[in-house]
């Protein structure tokens, strides 16, 4: 690897793959800082531009995935859901989702229909909400 | 009539340093290394299926102007190059330990489901593989409950 840019996008990446990975752990900016060899501040600039959205924003919509997920396809409760991918407050989980999704969670299991099996990493690719600008549009990807 | 895909292609930042990771630690091996001048022509296949080459490509010219190369290297660095490719195993889980043990980078560990049991891996520059055991005879797609506790 040369530039600096390319080892920067490398190591934001290997934060990125960890927030995919572990979304239902606590996950906060030091903890993915370190993983990237920046500082927290740098981590959270450089992320940014990189990705095209705050480290944050990336963690909650992988997580509002997972969640859209579980509503589609299980039975458990909006609660029980909000606390399987990582959410601690049912409050700010709602808000989020109404947020990212466009409607709240009962309405999305509602309307949601089934999501044919493909390898999981394109699922995930796939069906993650987008942040960039569409949310309100499409709640199914 | 289309007979067979021969080869896909993946691009590598160093292919010195492809080799070291897709031979030396993924356990492929070196189909064609040939230097035609203005590029060299490297493949790598699973032992045993030459019929299927991965090339090992380095973004830079006569294909691509440097700005142009260095956009590629960028993505490929941020993981935006899409999979490199799905590779199967007869034993998953102990490929995982062999692999974790030489260093490899994985992005999810072996996680069952309805096709097999899989799991995520990057190369060093930050492309995207998947090694699997896929599931012996026909796959049923399972109903929705089912298909939510392993995913």
């Amino acid at each position: 690897m040369s530039s600096a840019v390319e080892e920067s996008n490398r190591r934001l990446l290997r934060a990125r793959d960890a927030m995919d990975r572990d979304y239902a752990k606590t996950l906060d900016v030091p903890t993915l800082a370190r993983i990237a060899y920046v500082s927290e501040a740098h981590f959270i600039r450089t992320f940014r531009a990189t990705f095209g959205e705050t480290p944050h924003r990336y963690l909650q919509r992988r997580r509002v995935e997972r969640a859209m997920f579980l509503l589609r396809e299980t039975d458990s409760s909006v609660s029980e859901i909000c606390l399987e991918v990582g959410f601690t407050s049912l409050g700010t989980f709602g808000r989020t989702f109404r947020e990212i999704v466009g409607e709240a969670p009962t309405a999305y299991r509602e309307r949601a229909a089934d999501l044919r099996a493909v390898p999981a990493c394109f699922a995930m690719a796939w069906t993650r909400p987008s942040s960039f600008g569409e949310a309100g549009r499409s709640g199914l990807g | 009539m289309l007979k067979q895909i021969t080869h896909s292609q993946v691009y590598v930042l160093d292919q010195d340093e492809a080799l070291d990771f897709y031979v030396g630690k993924l356990g492929l091996e070196v189909n064609t290394d040939a230097d035609l001048g203005f590029m060299r022509w490297l493949t790598v296949n699973v032992p045993g299926d030459p019929d299927h080459q991965l090339l090992l490509e380095k973004p830079g010219p006569p294909a691509h102007d440097e700005a142009t190369a260095e956009q590629i290297r960028e993505l490929v660095t941020k993981g935006a190059m899409g999979m490199a490719g799905i590779l199967t195993v007869d034993d998953i889980q102990k490929t995982y330990k062999e692999l974790l043990a030489k260093g490899v980078e994985f992005t999810e560990e072996p996680t069952e489901r309805f096709y097999g049991t899989d799991c995520g891996l990057r190369d060093p520059f930050g492309n995207y593989l998947r090694i699997g055991e896929p599931k012996e005879g026909p796959i049923e797609v399972p109903d929705p409950a089912q298909l939510a506790e392993n995913t």
